[in-house]
Order: C-alpha cells, then sequence, then structure tokens
C-alpha cells in the first residue's frame, strides 16, 4: 500500500507541476485606452491624400435636444442592461484602441496569406489573382513588399481619415453620451473629446473599405469585426449611432480615394510580378557589373519574387528622390572582396552559437509571419501604448512608419533587381541556413533597409528610445548574416539606405503639425 | 524459463518515434511487460537511424524537393535499475543528429531529453493457461539543452517537459504473449526564439501551448529463453493541435498523430550472459502533420548485479 501511495502522490505531483497551461497574450485584457490629451487641433494636421481634414463633407449633427438623439441615447441605455461577459470582453478588447486592433488585425491577415504558393504539376508556379481570389493559390501572397505596401495604404488612409474627423468633431463639438443625459454609464475612459463622428466608426469604416483592394476573401470577416468594434463602443457609451454612422461613411470615402490611388501605383500582375522573357533579361545588370546573377534555389525554381516592385509608385515620396537612394555595386564575383564575406557567412553557420540562431530566429519574418514590417508595426505599438496616443496620434504615427516602410521596399527591390546578384549560399553551397532562403536576390537586405527605415522614424517619434531602436535594427540586419541568407555588404548598404528613407519621413513628421 | 527467471527484464526495446522532428525518442520499456530484478541494473547503448521523405501537410500527402528526405540519427544511453522484483526505475538520454538531404536549410545536432520513469508491477497472477501481468507506470522528460524546437523538421526535439501516466497489461500463454500498453502524455508549453506565431490565428506570445497526446502500443511474440521476438502497432494521437496550412512549415503544436507498426528481436548470449543484443525496426504507415518515417535501430544491452549474496 505504501509503494501504491508514494506512486500516486508522484503522479500528482507531475500533473500539478505541468498544470498551466493558458497563455496571456501580449496585449490580452491591456487597460482603456486613456489619451494624455485629446489633440482637438489634429484636424489642422497635415493630410496625405486628402487637400484637408475639411475635404470630404460631413453633415451637422443633429442637436442633442432632438428627440430622434434622445432616441439614440435611449437605445445605448437598452444595450447595457445585461451585459453578458462576451459583451464585456469586446468592449475591454476595443476600449485598448482602436488603431491598435486594427492595427494587430492588419499583422493577422499578412501572417495568415504569407504563403509561398505550392507548384503546378508542370514545374511551373500559379500566381494569386485579384480578380479570382478565393481559387488557390490564395490572392493575395503577403510576402515582404506586398505587406509594406499593405500596412501603407491601410495606415495611410485611416490617418487622413481620423484627420478629417477630428476636423468635424471640433467644428460640431457634440460631446460623448455620458455627458448628454444621466444613465449611460462610460465604460470607456471619459473624455472631453467630441464624439461626433466617431473615430472608431471612422478607423473600422476605412479599414473594412480598404479590404476590397488587399484582403478580398477577407472582406466578409472584417466586416464583422468593423461592426463588432461599432457595437461595442456604443454599449460601452462612447458614441450613439449617428456617431457611427457619420464616422463608418467618412472613414468609406476616404479609404475610396486610397484604393483609386493604389489601383494606378503600378503593383499588380504583369506589372510587379513579370513574365518569363522579363526574368531572363534580369542577368543583364549583373553580368556588366561582374555579379554572379541570382538563381532560384528552390526546387522546382521558383520565378524571382515581385521584380517589378520597384516601380511602384509611392505614397508620398517623390519617386526619382526615391530611386537615386540606390547603391553601388555590391563586391564583384571572383573578387577577394566577396570571397572574404562569403567565408565570413560560412564561419558563422559552420558552428552556430544558440543566440546567433536566436536571433536568426527572432527577426526571421519569414514565410507564414507577418514580415519585417509588421515586427516593426508590433515593436512600435508595444511602445505606443505605453505612451497613452490619442487615436488620431496613434494613426500619424503608425502612418509614418509605414509609409516609409514601403518607401524602403521599393528601394529595396529596386535595388535587387538592379543587380540581381547572388545569395551566399548559391555562391557556397557549403553554407546552410538557419532560416528559409528567400526567393530572391540579395543586394541590398531588405530586413536592414525595413529595419533602419523604420528605427529612425521610431527614434524621431520616441527620441528616449532612439538608442534602443537602432540596436535593434543593427541586430535584425545582423540576423541575415548568422542565417546564412545575406553577405556583410547587403547588409550594411541596407541600413544605410534604410536611415536615408527614415531620414524624409523624420522631416515630414517635422511639418505635418502633429509633433 | 530459464531465461526469464534470470534475466528478465533486460529488455530495452527503442522504437524511436520520429515525426517532423523526434518527439518521443526513449526507451520503451514503459511499454512492455518486463521487469528487472531487485539490485539489477541494466545498462544498454542503443542507436537508432530515422528517415523520411513523404510527409502528411495537414491530412495531405506530399514530398518536398525543398528539403529532399529528411533523415536523423539518435545515440541512447539507457539504465533500467530493480529496485524491488516488482519496482523498477529507467532513464534515458538521446543525443540526437538531423539533415536535409536537399534545399538549404541547416540540419541540428545536440543531446535532446532525458527522462525518467517508474514501472511497478501490482499484479501478476495465473489467469486460464497463462499468467497476467499489470504494470502501473509513470514518466518524466525534460530538455537537456536549450535546443531550438521552432525549426521543424530538423529541430532534434520538441522542448516540452513531459509527464505521462501509463497502464500496461501483459498476457503469456506459454512462449506467447500479448502487451497492450496505453499512456497520456501531459505537455508543457514551450517557449521559442519569436514574440509571435501563427497557428489558425496569430497567437502574441513567444509561449507555445502543445497538445496532450494518447499513446497505445500493442505487441505481441514469442518470449522464451534466451530470444524474444515481437511484432508491434503503436498510435500516437495529438488531443489538440492545427494543421499545416498549404505549402507552409511544420510547427511544434501541429496535430502530430501517426500510427506505426514495427517489430524488434532480443538476443541473450548463452556465452555471456550479461549481454542481450536487440534490432529492430518501425514504419510510419498513416498519420497527419507527420513524417512517414522509416526506423530501424540496434542496441547492446549489459546487466550488472550489485547485490549477488543476497536473493
Amino acid at each position: 500500500m505504501k509503494k501504491f501511495n508514494a506512486f500516486i502522490y508522484t503522479l500528482l505531483l507531475f500533473t500539478a507541476i505541468s498544470c498551466k497551461k493558458d497563455i496571456i497574450e501580449q496585449t490580452e485584457g491591456i487597460a482603456a485606452l486613456n489619451p494624455t490629451t485629446t489633440d482637438i487641433n489634429a484636424g489642422d494636421w497635415k493630410t496625405i491624400l486628402l487637400s484637408s481634414g475639411a475635404e470630404i463633407a460631413v453633415p451637422a449633427p443633429l442637436p442633442i435636444t432632438n428627440p430622434l438623439y434622445i432616441g439614440e441615447l435611449n437605445e445605448i441605455k437598452g444595450l447595457q442592461q445585461n451585459i453578458s461577459k462576451d459583451q464585456q470582453k469586446q468592449i475591454t478588447y476595443w476600449a485598448a484602441g482602436g488603431l491598435l486592433r486594427w492595427n494587430e488585425i492588419m499583422r493577422e491577415l499578412v501572417a495568415k496569406y504569407n504563403l509561398p504558393p505550392y507548384q503546378n504539376e508542370d514545374g511551373t508556379y500559379p500566381f494569386p489573382q485579384a480578380n479570382n481570389p478565393f481559387a488557390y493559390p490564395l490572392f493575395p501572397f503577403s510576402n515582404p513588399p506586398y505587406a509594406a505596401r499593405a500596412y501603407a495604404y491601410i495606415a495611410a488612409a485611416q490617418y487622413d481619415a481620423l484627420v478629417a474627423a477630428w476636423h468635424y468633431k471640433k467644428m460640431y463639438n457634440r460631446p460623448a453620451p455620458y455627458k448628454n443625459t444621466t444613465g449611460i454609464n462610460a465604460m470607456v475612459t471619459p473624455t472631453d473629446l467630441p464624439s461626433y463622428p466617431s473615430e472608431a466608426a471612422v478607423i473600422a469604416g476605412t479599414t473594412a473599405e480598404m479590404m476590397k483592394l488587399l484582403f478580398p476573401t477577407e472582406i466578409a470577416n472584417i466586416e464583422q469585426k468593423a461592426a463588432s468594434q461599432q457595437l461595442s463602443m456604443m454599449r460601452a457609451g462612447a458614441a450613439t449611432r449617428s456617431d457611427m454612422l457619420a464616422g463608418e461613411a467618412l472613414g468609406r470615402a476616404v479609404a475610396q480615394k486610397f484604393i483609386a490611388r493604389a489601383r494606378l501605383d503600378k503593383t499588380g500582375t504583369p506589372a510587379t510580378i513579370g513574365n518569363p522573357d522579363s526574368w531572363t533579361k534580369l542577368t543583364d545588370n549583373a553580368l556588366k557589373y561582374n555579379l554572379t546573377p541570382w538563381v532560384s534555389l528552390e526546387s522546382p525554381k521558383r520565378p524571382p519574387m515581385l521584380p517589378g516592385f520597384g516601380n511602384v509608385t509611392p505614397i508620398l515620396m517623390p519617386a526619382n528622390d526615391l530611386i537615386a537612394l540606390r547603391p553601388g555595386p555590391p563586391p564583384a564575383s571572383g573578387s577577394a572582396q566577396l570571397s572574404k564575406e562569403t567565408q565570413e557567412i560560412y564561419d558563422f553557420v559552420k558552428n552556430p552559437s544558440r543566440e546567433n540562431i536566436r536571433i536568426a530566429h527572432f527577426w526571421a519574418d519569414g514565410v507564414g509571419t507577418y514580415s519585417p514590417p509588421g515586427h516593426w508595426n508590433a515593436i512600435a505599438a508595444k511602445d505606443f501604448i505605453a505612451q497613452n496616443l490619442s487615436e488620431v496620434k496613434w494613426s500619424r504615427n503608425m502612418a509614418l512608419l509605414n509609409l516609409c516602410m514601403m518607401d524602403a521596399a521599393i528601394i529595396t527591390w529596386d535595388t535587387k533587381y538592379f543587380y540581381f546578384n547572388a545569395r551566399p549560399c548559391q555562391v557556397n553551397p557549403a553554407i546552410k541556413t538557419f532560416t528559409g532562403t528567400p526567393n530572391f536576390p540579395a543586394y541590398i537586405s531588405g530586413h536592414s533597409t525595413f529595419s533602419a527605415a523604420a528605427a529612425t522614424v521610431l527614434g524621431y517619434l520616441t527620441p528616449a528610445r532612439a538608442a534602443d531602436y537602432n540596436n535593434m535594427a543593427n541586430e535584425a540586419s545582423r540576423s541575415r548574416l548568422v542565417a546564412g541568407i545575406h553577405f556583410r555588404s547587403d547588409c550594411e548598404e541596407g541600413l544605410k539606405v534604410g536611415k536615408k528613407v527614415g531620414d524624409y519621413f523624420v522631416a515630414r513628421g517635422k511639418t505635418d503639425g502633429a509633433q | 524459463m530459464k531465461f526469464l527467471k534470470k534475466n528478465n527484464g533486460k529488455h530495452l526495446l527503442m522504437l524511436a518515434i520520429c515525426g517532423f522532428t523526434i518527439i518521443a525518442a526513449k526507451a520503451q520499456t514503459e511499454t512492455d511487460a518486463l521487469m528487472m530484478k531487485q539490485n539489477e541494473l541494466c545498462i544498454a547503448g542503443v542507436y537508432a537511424h530515422n528517415s523520411w521523405s513523404n510527409y502528411w501537410e495537414g491530412t495531405l500527402k506530399r514530398n518536398n524537393a525543398n528539403i529532399g528526405s529528411v533523415t536523423s540519427n539518435e545515440y541512447h544511453l539507457m539504465g533500467n535499475y530493480g529496485i524491488k522484483n516488482n519496482l523498477n526505475v529507467m532513464f534515458n538520454v538521446p543525443y540526437i543528429t538531423t539533415k536535409a538531404s536537399a534545399g538549404t536549410l541547416s540540419g541540428l545536432h545536440g543531446f535532446q531529453d532525458i527522462s525518467f520513469a517508474i514501472k511497478w508491477k501490482p499484479l501478476s497472477k495465473k489467469m486460464g493457461a497463462g499468467n497476467l501481468g499489470v504494470f502501473l507506470g509513470t514518466g518524466f522528460s525534460t530538455p537537456l539543452s536549450n535546443y531550438v524546437a521552432d525549426f521543424q523538421p530538423l529541430s532534434i526535439g520538441m522542448g516540452s517537459t513531459n509527464f505521462n501516466g501509463r497502464l500496461t497489461v501483459d498476457y503469456l500463454v506459454k512462449r506467447f504473449f500479448v502487451t497492450l500498453s496505453s499512456a497520456y502524455i501531459r505537455r508543457s508549453n514551450i517557449k521559442i526564439d519569436r514574440t509571435t506565431y501563427f497557428t489558425d490565428r496569430q497567437i502574441q506570445s513567444n509561449q507555445v501551448a502543445m497538445p496532450d497526446m494518447l499513446q497505445f502500443n500493442f505487441g505481441t511474440g514469442y518470449r522464451y529463453g534466451r530470444t524474444i521476438a515481437e511484432i508491434s502497432l503503436a498510435n500516437m494521437t495529438s488531443l489538440n493541435g492545427f494543421d499545416m496550412r498549404r505549402n507552409d512549415m511544420p510547427f511544434p503544436s501541429n496535430r502530430m498523430n501517426a500510427t506505426m507498426v514495427g517489430g524488434n528481436i532480443k538476443y541473450n548470449l548463452a556465452k555471456l550472459p550479461a549481454l542481450t543484443l536487440q534490432g529492430g525496426a518501425s514504419h510510419v504507415v498513416a498519420g497527419r502533420n507527420f513524417g512517414q518515417n522509416t526506423n530501424i535501430n540496434a542496441g547492446l544491452l549489459y546487466i550488472i548485479n550489485f547485490k549477488k549474496s543476497k536473493n
């Protein structure tokens, strides 16, 4: 019996030790957004595509004494009866900040669609079709350039729409529902910010509308989330139905301007994808500069990723200014420099330290992830949460960051396909890698360019963290060396170019009226 | 019966289970019906080789020219000590290397998970024409190093700390036996090097909840004198987890299931009774988020008796 008891106790002990399985996610259950300032004058901030915050008309709201408005207040009182656990959970989720939550949803979408298509029977590859998005391969393949552009268009549209919203908030000055009656419980942080049009609905409407361009298979899903956000914020007492309707309409109208612009920015098939003829011509410059032309290391050989992305029209920066940042050529084939850099990578991967593998994986952001721009959005979001920004300031910061990373993607892809040079594991097949080898040329490193661009902008937005961002960018860049997929010159030049792109957006940030 | 009386328990069947990585490479002495006698220590060295080139992406069977065939080699040092005739403790220390035959991904190597197990035989009695044995067991395994779990299929292991509870029933009639063993494996969360990952949704954490597993093992064969020969059917089933998406990489918390057929043989040397040779093989016949692995293994077992004067 003694033995049996001991056996049972051991079993119980093991079970007890191993019982904790719940994972608390990074932004789960965080406090409601509590801005230190309402940024009431943000309607004057410089817009991106709109001529100003006043460009799109928003009709005047009914006075708060109007019986129809009082009816809307009664609707909120009705919504606040017997709030269920799930409804409360939704309120807590959205009250943390609309910009934050939609940024997280965007990162999730990018991760979900960031999968390279499986090959056809004949060894060729299918491309996702925007006009047939539900057929395999699903549209889009949200690889890093696609993702950078998607984050940028969403962030820029949200920003212009919120600047417009703030313009009308100040102009019409309709207070939040709980200030206009007794009996409405403010389940968000009470604020003096006028509620017409609702910022939550502006963000929901903008984002849902942008999905028609960017993630067409997700429209139904995103519309549900947009509706859930608006209902939750009404239930929380933050805004009435007419605040929501006006906000959503404004958001959608602004999004339509961005969609119209995006349709002319030279993305899509065949502009960014190219064709077998254009792919063979890519070697011309490589040979001219005495470089080893890149070949796909996948089997069967996959066409290079988005060779035309370097021609995409930036949203803000003049295209010629951006392309002027393209650096000179990388070390030539057969040069002592290339041989030295190849040996360096071989030494890294031959006997990698655990720390180097950690760095490679921490920053890998490859297949099935939110991509490097998504990683920098996550880094930014974490810091913005701590800063108690208004929704419009959140949006402005995210817009600067993502516009900058889209341009980093354009100049990186331009440079990659201008020189079209090989990666270390092509030059020396003994080099094995600690992350998947990206299916495009090496020079310059996208991680390095994205990261230096992002760190420059974030360092401007939060000067106290500038050195940290810089260190992170350097580590992200270095991660590609120790992973075995980039040469040192890819990374160093990428960091330099990224910094220059970042500087342009810092200059913009200094003059947009928001800092 | 001489063999069983003197030497039973030196059996350490190595049936390495290899999914996208080796997820339960350990002595399957926990699943068998043999015990070391009191004060006897069995030390074993076992080598196993695993290889697969087809795998199940979710439930879709495919190959992948970007990894070719994935092979791994396992080197195990194992021990089994008889505290009492009906109470044994065991350990296993595996060293593992992995490699892909195609593509650019690097293989990895290192010490995987140390495991300990207790095996207790509360019941042994004559029943009908044969003898019935009932065994209860519990086991524990934990990584010996901070190896990389999030590099499937080339990681050397899954990185979780596991506990299991096991029930084994054995029935021996003359020289033939049937053994049925089942276990529940509780797996801890693991920490990966990234701060977020996508399963069927984005999870913003570096922690990964690993599916618990059920394991069944059915063996039957010949057990007499110096020889044990067995054929087996084994199954492991994840109780949750997610399917790999089309053309995605595998991940530690995938729903990994597998059914394996195998066989093994052990032979105790007449001229050197402390020494036993063993060999075996197994093959995955059905799976989900799992490599269609073929395993071959061979080992040497040596018995030391610490108290010859007693007993």
